[in-house]
């Protein structure tokens, strides 16, 4: 049998796989984080909370309005991202002006509050959500056995992914977003509402990550603290990719589930580290991030 | 002003030494202190409390002429709130036991003070064999289960079932370790062999590498040595991975019904695990467990059930000693036999371990289960002097050996 490393091939690719798997996780809920960070200088520590009320959302749609996974992957972004319009409206707003340190002090009391409350509603054990039933089962590939709906999480977040990409960098509207975050008064100089714009930007960024949580309910229990578990990797791929590049968000979060996947195999206890070694290497030689444009 | 004040205070003063005037002080208060909000909040919580209150009110609701009243607490698994509660307790609120207990770490320093303060702890929630071992009270007492027991049920009577060849999956920490030792000791002394094992970090949430390295080695059987939501969400993706599908066999270390309740039984079923109870297997547990049922909405695992006997037993002692002072009750809870819907024939070791019979279950299919709750299949009955380690090899310094 070929072997790699040591490791049969096949075992080899099974688990280059289940890292692509994770990597989505990872690339959906930091690509969110880069799009806040990048446009609006907040670094959002509510992005875990966010993406476990997507979760919930879709778990509490079910429960009291029978409502199936499809429609929830569309309203609970929406409802996570009208919540998060409103945080920024009402609150985040005022802090725009003040050390960004400010921004991250409340968006992490935000998440302590979110989490507490669903705590105390709901306990701290998970609840049960099932895959939906058109992607239950699996297929055999061969070397492993892929379940269908982490086959589908690798494709629906590398769509999303490149979709939001493609909404920045290449539409009329991302123009804007980029342009009202370079020269804010030039930008309303020609007319456009640069506050609502941000609005729309941290919305946005509250979706993908509740977009995100919704992928992930089938996977792993509901439960309050499943944001708290991910959101600190989640700023590490970040930190990697270099704050405030989307498309660097996008691949490290790849890569790094990648990289996590094969620890898990060649050096388990090192799995949950190992992500962070990479950052401290990354920050010793390229501060700015493997995609960061400056230090 | 000052008049209500002296006036409250000479209540206070006249209530406190009536306390010390009479033994009993007129009530016999016990104190419910465990996981509320936390990774246990399930397996033991504030379904414990109602058990506990569930014991009083069959028993009558006083003894010696005393009434009797439960009390309860969240300890948050941290042992320094868990003793800072247990001192306040003894010291001021003239609580006379704690029990429940959940998590070693609290159950270990809790027994220590109540061992200081010389009062009754009566623990059900925790796993450590310490408890009943080098760090044994002369008033402390282990009711519903171990490490031991878990490790003799799933390890032993697996093996003997067929399942002789195992791969563990193990929680990097002392207790995965001490769980993973002494499992794969009992499933070697069965003559079954150990083909390799994979150590992963506390709180993982994603465990589809390791369960692909456990299912590639081929085993019959995939021991989880971790606990909580670790065991779900490995049971959970397991099942997606098709591992149980596939003619492999997962066997949970430490896992109860509430657990196998939030993972349901599609992803649950086929699984293997060993309890102290189950409240469909005797009419009198159905009775009791229908009963909870209607308070909580749940039916009891064995903390529910053990924490429900151990509180009435307490009350059985206290009648027995005809007080409620702790050497003599203690001295009645190691002398009676324990006989009620958790134990038949239960006794009580010099260690303070109790010893009663526990049972191999195995997850029903969704087919198969056709009452609500009705989740196992009880596939061997481990007598309690197997189930748990003799107490004159316990370590425990007050046995003579």
């Amino acid at each position: 049998m070929t072997t790699i490393f040591g490791i049969p091939l096949q075992a080899f690719l099974g688990q280059l796989l289940i890292g692509l798997i994770n990597g989505s996780f990872y690339a959906l809920l930091s690509l969110g984080l880069a799009v806040i960070f990048g446009l609006l200088r907040v670094i959002n520590f509510a992005h875990g909370a966010q993406y476990m009320l997507g979760a919930f959302v879709a778990l509490l749609l079910l429960q009291y309005l029978g409502v199936n996974y499809w429609l929830a992957l569309l309203i609970a972004p929406l409802v996570v991202g009208l919540f998060g319009a409103l945080i920024e409206r009402t609150m985040l707003s005022r802090l725009y002006d003040l050390d960004p340190l400010y921004g991250l002090l409340f968006t992490f009391g935000l998440a302590l509050t979110i989490e507490g409350t669903f705590r105390y509603l709901y306990g701290a054990a998970g609840q049960p959500y099932s895959v939906p039933p058109s992607l239950a089962g699996g297929t055999n590939l061969g070397f492993m056995f892929l379940p269908n709906y982490r086959g589908w999480v690798v494709v629906v977040s590398l769509v999303a992914c490149l979709g939001t990409w493609l909404l920045i960098e290449k539409t009329k509207l991302g123009s804007y977003l980029r342009a009202a975050t370079e020269n804010t008064v030039l930008v309303q100089a020609f007319g456009i509402n640069v506050p609502l714009l941000l609005t729309l930007t941290y919305g946005l960024g509250a979706a993908l990550a509740a977009f995100a949580g919704v992928l992930a309910a089938p996977i792993y229990q509901v439960s309050p603290l499943m944001g708290t578990n991910l959101i600190i990797v989640v700023f590490a791929v970040v930190v990697v990719g270099g704050m405030g590049s989307i498309l660097g968000a996008i691949v490290t979060g790849y890569m790094l589930g990648i990289a996590e996947g094969l620890t898990k195999v060649f050096y388990p206890e090192a799995s949950n580290i190992v992500i962070f070694v990479i950052m401290a290497i990354v920050l010793l030689l390229r501060p700015a991030g493997l995609f960061g444009k400056d230090a | 002003m000052r008049t209500r004040l002296i006036a409250s205070m000479a209540v206070l003063l006249a209530s406190s030494t009536a306390a010390y005037a009479d033994a009993s002080d007129g009530v016999v208060k016990i104190g419910i202190l465990n996981d509320q909000s936390g990774v246990y909040a399930n397996f033991g919580g504030k379904y414990s409390y109602e058990a506990a209150k569930m014991a009083v009110e069959d028993y009558g609701g006083k003894v010696l002429g005393a009434s009797v009243e439960v009390i309860t607490a969240d300890h948050q698994n941290k042992p320094d709130i868990a003793s800072n509660i247990a001192r306040q307790w003894y010291d001021t609120e003239q609580v006379d036991a704690i029990m429940e207990l959940t998590t070693s770490s609290v159950a270990l320093a809790v027994q220590a003070i109540s061992k200081e303060k010389k009062k009754i702890d009566i623990v059900t929630g925790a796993a450590t064999t310490e408890l009943t071992g080098a760090q044994c009270s002369p008033y402390g007492f282990h009711w519903a289960y171990d490490t031991y027991s878990l490790a003799v049920g799933t390890g032993g009577a697996l093996v003997k079932e067929g399942g002789d060849t195992w791969f563990f999956l193990t929680a990097d920490y002392a207790f995965g370790y001490s769980l993973e030792e002494n499992t794969a000791n009992f499933v070697k002394a069965n003559g079954g062999t150990v083909s390799g094992a994979v150590r992963h970090p506390l709180a993982t949430t994603d465990y589809s590498s390791f369960l692909l390295q456990a299912q590639s080695s081929g085993a019959k059987v995939i021991g989880l040595a971790n606990a909580g939501l670790d065991t779900s969400n490995s049971i959970k993706q397991a099942a997606e991975f098709g591992i149980v599908a596939g003619g492999q066999r997962l066997a949970a270390l430490l896992f109860t019904l509430a657990e196998v309740h939030g993972l349901g039984l599609e992803a649950a079923q086929g699984l293997t695990l060993t309890e102290g109870f189950y409240w469909n297997r005797t009419p009198e547990a159905a009775e009791f467990g229908k009963r909870f049922f209607d308070r909580t909405g749940a039916m009891p695992n064995m903390v529910h059930a053990g924490t429900y006997s151990a509180v009435l037993q307490y009350l059985k002692a206290i009648e027995k000693a005809g007080t409620d002072e702790t050497e003599a009750v203690a001295k009645a809870l190691h002398e009676m036999p324990v006989n009620d819907i958790f134990a038949e024939n239960g006794k009580v070791g010099a260690n303070g371990r109790m010893i009663h019979d526990m049972y191999l279950m195995e997850v029903k299919k969704p087919g198969e289960s056709d009452v609500a709750w009705d989740y196992y299949k009880v596939l061997a009955t481990i007598p309690g002097d197997e189930a748990f380690i003799d107490p004159a090899k316990s370590g425990c310094p007050l046995v003579s050996q």
